[in-house]
């Protein structure tokens, strides 16, 4: 196991930690967020997003580099037919399941077994787009 | 408004945030979520989607993150849980028919709450603002109808 994956797995350790702090590996306290009858998620979302703001655009600037070497990129998407129509495809899955993909797989350290049902049909669903995907390029 | 107050979250926000930020600064990686199905699949499938460059790059340090986020809910539930163990109460069809579309959606758009929502967002990247916009809006209409259809949990 190299620095960089140790590093990984600490922060994943700290992100699952907080998904299960904040309630977000529960689907049924997700659903009540997004049934509009508790707010909160908006502040994990934000405080999530404010915390990483600063990493990516104040102390990343004053490191200049990554601690282990590398360079920081901050994350570009490029806004396209795709990046839309996906958010609308998530967002009907979300809304019926209360599932995304880094909460469902920290709810598997809650106990939570129905939710590997879930995980396995992301999985299938990502290999479906890859699948087109892959057809599309090789025309 | 928030039943539950507003502390829960926002101390969750703020640790998941560290959590981001400390692979960030140390790997200069993105600790986003979705991208882990389609590296994985990457050891299974020979199709080009999947054998990118990329994805064959990434794919050893995602199994590390997937693994963290279940080890620090896991430490979680065992130390700070009020409730302990738990179950969801969502119906299991709801769980595979909504994780499939997730599971499309996410890799189609490239980002899901974490990679559009914490670091596309504190990129400051409109692709995710306007990603975020919709994906929210139309999780919050789909909530709302399937509640008004009377199917719960």
């Amino acid at each position: 196991m190299n620095k960089k994956n140790i590093m990984v797995f600490l922060g994943g350790i700290l992100f699952g930690f907080g998904l299960a702090y904040s309630g977000m590996t529960k689907q049924d306290i997700v659903l009540s967020f997004l049934q509009l009858k508790d707010l909160g998620l908006i502040f994990v979302l934000g405080g999530a997003a404010a915390v990483t703001f600063i990493a990516i655009n104040i102390i990343a600037k004053y490191l200049k580099a990554p601690i282990l070497g590398g360079d920081f990129k901050p994350r570009r998407r490029k806004v396209s037919r795709n990046l839309i129509i996906g958010a609308v495809i998530f967002g009907i899955g979300w809304g019926l399941s209360g599932q995304c993909p880094g909460s469902a797989v920290a709810s598997l350290g809650t106990g939570n077994l129905p939710v590997l049902l879930g995980i396995a049909a992301m999985f299938i669903g990502a290999y479906l787009w890859g699948f087109l995907d892959s057809r599309n390029r090789s025309e | 408004m928030f039943p539950l107050g507003i502390e829960p979250y926002l101390i969750g926000g703020i640790v998941i945030g560290i959590g981001v930020s400390l692979v960030y600064l140390t790997t200069g990686l993105h600790a986003t979520q979705s991208s882990f199905f389609t590296t994985t699949l990457s050891w299974i499938s020979k199709r080009i989607h999947f054998q990118k460059e990329r994805n064959l790059k990434e794919r050893d340090w995602r199994i590390f993150l997937a693994t963290g986020l279940i080890i620090g809910a896991l430490i979680h539930t065992l130390t700070l849980s009020p409730t302990g163990f738990w179950t969801t109460s969502v119906q299991l069809w709801r769980l595979a028919l909504g994780g499939l579309l997730v599971g499309f959606g996410t890799r189609l758009s490239r980002g899901c709450t974490s990679g559009h929502g914490i670091s596309g967002l504190a990129s400051l990247s409109k692709a995710s603002l306007y990603a975020v916009i919709v994906f929210m809006g139309v999780a919050i209409v789909t909530a709302n109808i399937v509640q008004l259809l009377g199917i719960s949990p």
